[in-house]
């Protein structure tokens, strides 16, 4: 025995010491990304164009490792210790847990970057069968008799939250008209009858979900492979890649009249890369804020995401997001810790949905 | 769960039960396993070659598939023959020796077997992970075990950790340790005994607790999961791959890389049925 | 079992190697769980494991994986008795495949049964026409956990039905015992024991599974959610010590689960007579 876990144990140890070895020669840069579900395609594409564009710069070599996962799950890994150098994450509040939980984030990570460190944004929007069998418009046509529902687990799903609270404020909105009356002490009774109402209308949306994924690509696949539901709450890049390139022909996106500005964002997780050297954290630096540039840019459009600065993209691929009102988190919950909180978190609004 | 049929004699399966209730047995029989085992494995195929030889061929050489395939025959070169050792050892003072604590031991050992997959990853992030107990320490030592080989090797250890012992335990029992003890008394060392008497009379029965616990090894999913991290081309076992394809909407793929996963089960299953043929005579050996 | 002292070496290094790795691989692991439950009060913990949500989790594993080796044990029984007494072309195949639920990875089970019994699946269109959803509720599970419990109940009853005494059969018959009643009365008490191990390794099976459910479950709160998965809900909140509380109730479970399987197993043998 003896003996042979000392073999394994120092076989292990070779072979890290092998890619240790190659850590050290500061021309030769490993970056792990640990990315959430929808981002696989969009990074597949990013990180040849970023290695190509970097050694172009610096002569450096970077490989750029993906990592993906449900947001919450893979930011959990973070914390225990996922050595990933940059998180591109679906929400604020995940890239928080890594912050507050390790430090290995800076607090103040979202001035890091432009835009609050979200260099794509995206929305929740309807995915339906297609010719809208159900004539599903908007979201109070969700809650109709016989209506059934897809969208995933806020527990687990950082798209799932996107959702629930894009439901919120469209139920606000329609209260008040005005946003602007939740800051405002003269509104309160207006404040609190619309933020009743609006439990009552998600309460009433989730019973009409009959499947809770896990995960944003579980409930794709649900609606889409299992052919479950009526209406899919989903990204507006992943109802995208659905109806181009999953099942053409198969479906429609109806565009709600209001929705959240979803803002995924990216940080790097500098207590990991310091350690890898100052080449590592200069290209992890470089590698978010690439994500900016011109031809990172045109890609997002390409898929699906909205990008923040539009002038390089292709037309055809602006073309195709469609015009809606949108708010943010900030601007209705005050921030997505708030938002986590009063809604999310073990005993908030959406446990009290399920209670009997 | 170790032995098999006995060939019956043709004349006594006459005797039973009128043909109706015989034939109507047998198409239920034949009904439960063509409804949970063949079907299944049919489908798996069937989706695997839905978009043709090509693209099965493309998936399963794919650069990630091939690392995962690497991984996974990497990862149970360390655990089986581990697993193994301690099952022999297990096996040796369990099986030959009385002393107390026997049966609490017998219950340690059977215990992963009902422990959820996904709670045998949790308890080895509580120790290793970066808030855990240790985890701290083999990090900063440049040895990360979550997240890396060691962690997967350990949830797959803990996992498989059963199988060789409770495969020789019973056969152990049954066979009596006489031939043992004569061969000590007639003077060969301890060593000597072991390879001239005691292997070789438990090869079948070892054997057979080895192909189990490396086909659960290479098959395991939830505790891999949840340790694992899931860095492609690097943490990614065959089973989490298929998983990763399947989220990745290729689907054909990923049944093209669970072919290789069922294509593993039914070596297993071939493999086994000739080791449990042969082992089948040990345990008559045994008990006669 | 020979009281006496034995001859054989060995001992100290054998049981050294046994301890050391159960320390290190179970014991250690099971404290850290053990531990970090801890950090919680007694009444946090109550409170961790009375949630409702939790409570509903608990009732649909226990119910589901009860369900389901409560059918393996007629699903088993069938298919053992007839692979031990009839004849049956390809019976050595269809034998070896009993074991396939060990064999196969539980994701792979997971998926295809899916794809199975998905609404628009091979057989779930059928169910569909009758108005039953199988895929995506209880139901679901139920038939994932079958699957994967069938070896045991199948297993287990194999060796002794194989063994059961001709003589007392054919005695029974002659004195003109019903076919059933044969059975009944002399034939299953035999199996009794071996059926009731079955019967309890496929339900504390059924109880940790995971990576087969998941894909099939639906995952409702209050309806189909497992156990399993809410121990790694917990995790993705971040909430370890309420992960590790209800996991450890989860083993508590599993550990008397077993004493009771090894506790039948040892009233098995003495009653049939082999050691």
């Amino acid at each position: 025995m003896g003996k042979l876990t000392s073999w394994a144990f120092a076989s292990a140890l070779g072979l890290f010491a092998l890619s240790a070895t190659s850590f050290a020669q500061a021309e030769d840069i490993e970056l792990l990304n640990a990315s959430y579900d929808p981002t696989r395609e969009l990074y597949q594409a990013y990180d040849p164009l970023f290695s190509k564009w970097y050694k172009q710069q610096t002569g450096d070599d970077v490989t750029v490792e993906q990592s993906h996962g449900g947001s919450g799950s893979q930011a959990r890994s973070v914390i225990d210790g996922l050595p990933a150098d940059v998180a591109t994450l679906a929400l604020g509040y995940d890239i928080d847990a890594i912050a507050d939980r390790t430090g290995k984030i800076p607090e103040d990570w979202q001035s890091a970057f432009p835009h609050n460190s979200a260099p794509y944004t995206s929305t929740i929007v309807f995915l339906v069968r297609k010719g809208n069998p159900k004539n599903i418009q908007d979201w109070d046509d969700l809650t109709k008799d016989g209506i059934e529902v897809i969208t995933p687990n806020p527990k687990t799903s950082g798209g799932a939250r996107w959702n629930f609270l894009a439901a919120w404020i469209y139920v606000l909105k329609q209260q008040m008209g005005d946003l602007g009356k939740l800051d405002d002490p003269r509104y309160a009774d207006e404040v609190s009858a619309a933020k009743a109402a609006a439990e009552k209308f998600v309460g009433d949306l989730y019973r009409h979900v009959p499947v809770l994924d896990s995960g944003a690509r579980g409930a794709t696949n649900t609606f889409v492979q299992r052919g479950i539901g009526d209406v899919l709450l989903a990204w507006e890049n992943e109802a995208f890649l659905a109806t181009e390139e999953l099942g053409e022909g198969q479906f429609d996106i109806v565009v709600p009249s209001v929705s959240i500005l979803a803002e995924p964002p990216v940080a790097v997780v500098e207590g990991n890369v310091r350690k890898k050297g100052e080449a590592a954290e200069k290209a992890a630096h470089a590698y978010l804020e690439h994500l900016y540039s011109p031809e990172a840019q045109a890609l997002a459009a390409a898929n699906y995401y909205r990008p923040v600065n539009p002038e390089s993209a292709a037309k055809e691929d602006l073309a195709r997001f469609p015009d809606l009102e949108l708010h943010t988190v900030n601007e209705v919950f005050g921030s997505w810790r708030k938002a986590q909180e009063t809604y999310f978190n073990d005993g908030g609004v959406f446990d009290k949905i399920y209670q009997p | 769960m170790s032995r098999i049929l006995q060939p019956q004699t043709a004349s006594r399966e006459q005797k039973a039960e009128t043909p109706f209730v015989r034939y109507l047995l047998s198409l239920l029989a034949l009904a439960i396993i063509g409804l949970f085992l063949i079907l299944p494995l049919v489908a798996v195929l069937f989706e695997a070659f839905r978009e043709g030889w090509q693209a099965y061929l493309t998936a399963v050489t794919d650069r990630y598939t091939r690392h995962a395939i690497l991984l996974t025959l990497f990862t149970a070169l360390i655990c089986v023959p581990l697993n193994t050792l301690f099952g022999i050892a297990a096996a040796w003072c369990i099986a030959r020796f009385q002393f107390p604590g026997r049966s609490l031991l017998t219950t340690l050992i059977d215990l992963p077997f009902s422990v959820s997959p996904v709670i045998a990853g949790l308890v080895f992030i509580l120790i290793f992970g970066a808030q855990g107990w240790f985890g701290g320490w083999f990090a900063a030592n440049g040895f990360p075990v979550i997240f890396a080989l060691p962690g997967i090797v350990l949830a797959t250890m803990f996992v498989t950790l059963p199988f060789v012992a409770r495969e020789l335990i019973p056969l152990m029992q049954a066979q009596g340790a006489e031939q043992e003890e004569a061969a000590i008394m007639l003077g060969a060392g301890p060593w000597r005994m072991f390879w001239t008497i005691t292997l070789p009379r438990i090869k079948w029965g070892l054997l057979y607790g080895v192909i189990l616990c490396n086909a659960r090894a290479m098959g395991e999913f939830g505790a891999v999961s949840v340790v694992s991290g899931h860095i492609r081309g690097s943490t990614n076992t065959l089973p989490l791959h298929v998983e990763i394809l399947y989220n990745e909407y290729q689907f054909s793929a990923a049944f093209a890389v669970a072919t290789l996963l069922a294509g593993l089960a039914i070596v297993t299953l071939i493999a086994k049925s000739i080791v449990e043929w042969r082992q089948q005579r040990q345990w008559e050996n045994a008990s006669s | 079992m020979s009281q006496r002292k034995t001859l054989l070496p060995g001992f100290g290094l054998s049981l050294g190697i046994t301890v050391f790795t159960l320390s290190l691989l179970v014991l250690i692991p099971l404290l850290a769980l053990v531990t970090k439950s801890a950090e919680l009060s007694l009444g946090g913990m109550w409170d961790a494991l009375a949630d409702r949500r939790v409570l509903a989790a608990f009732r649909v594993s226990f119910s589901t994986a009860f369900a389901a080796a409560f059918a393996n044990v007629f699903l088993g029984l069938i298919v053992a008795w007839v692979l031990v007494r009839y004849p049956l072309p390809f019976k050595r195949g269809f034998d070896a495949l009993i074991d396939l639920p060990f064999a196969l990875p539980t994701a792979v089970a997971g998926i295809v049964l899916t794809t199975l019994y998905a609404p628009n699946g091979w057989l779930g269109q059928f169910f569909t026409d009758w108005g039953i959803r199988v895929a995506f509720t209880p139901l679901g599970i139920i038939v994932a956990l079958i699957f994967i419990g069938l070896p045991f109940v199948g297993r287990t009853v194999e060796p002794v039905l194989q063994e059961l005494d001709r003589q007392q059969e054919e005695a029974s018959t002659s004195l003109g015992a019903s076919r059933w009643q044969t059975f009944y009365r002399v034939l299953l008490p035999p199996l009794v024991p071996a059926i009731l191990t079955g019967f309890s390794l496929a339900f504390a099976r059924g109880l940790g599974e995971y990576g087969s459910v998941i894909f099939i479950a639906g995952n409702m709160p209050m309806r189909s959610e497992i156990v399993p998965l809410l121990i790694v809900t917990k995790l993705e909140q971040y909430d370890y010590a309420g992960a590790t509380v209800i996991a450890l109730a989860s083993l508590v479970v599993a550990f008397i689960m077993l004493l009771v399987v090894n506790g039948l197993q040892h009233w098995t043998r003495k009653r049939t007579g082999r050691d």
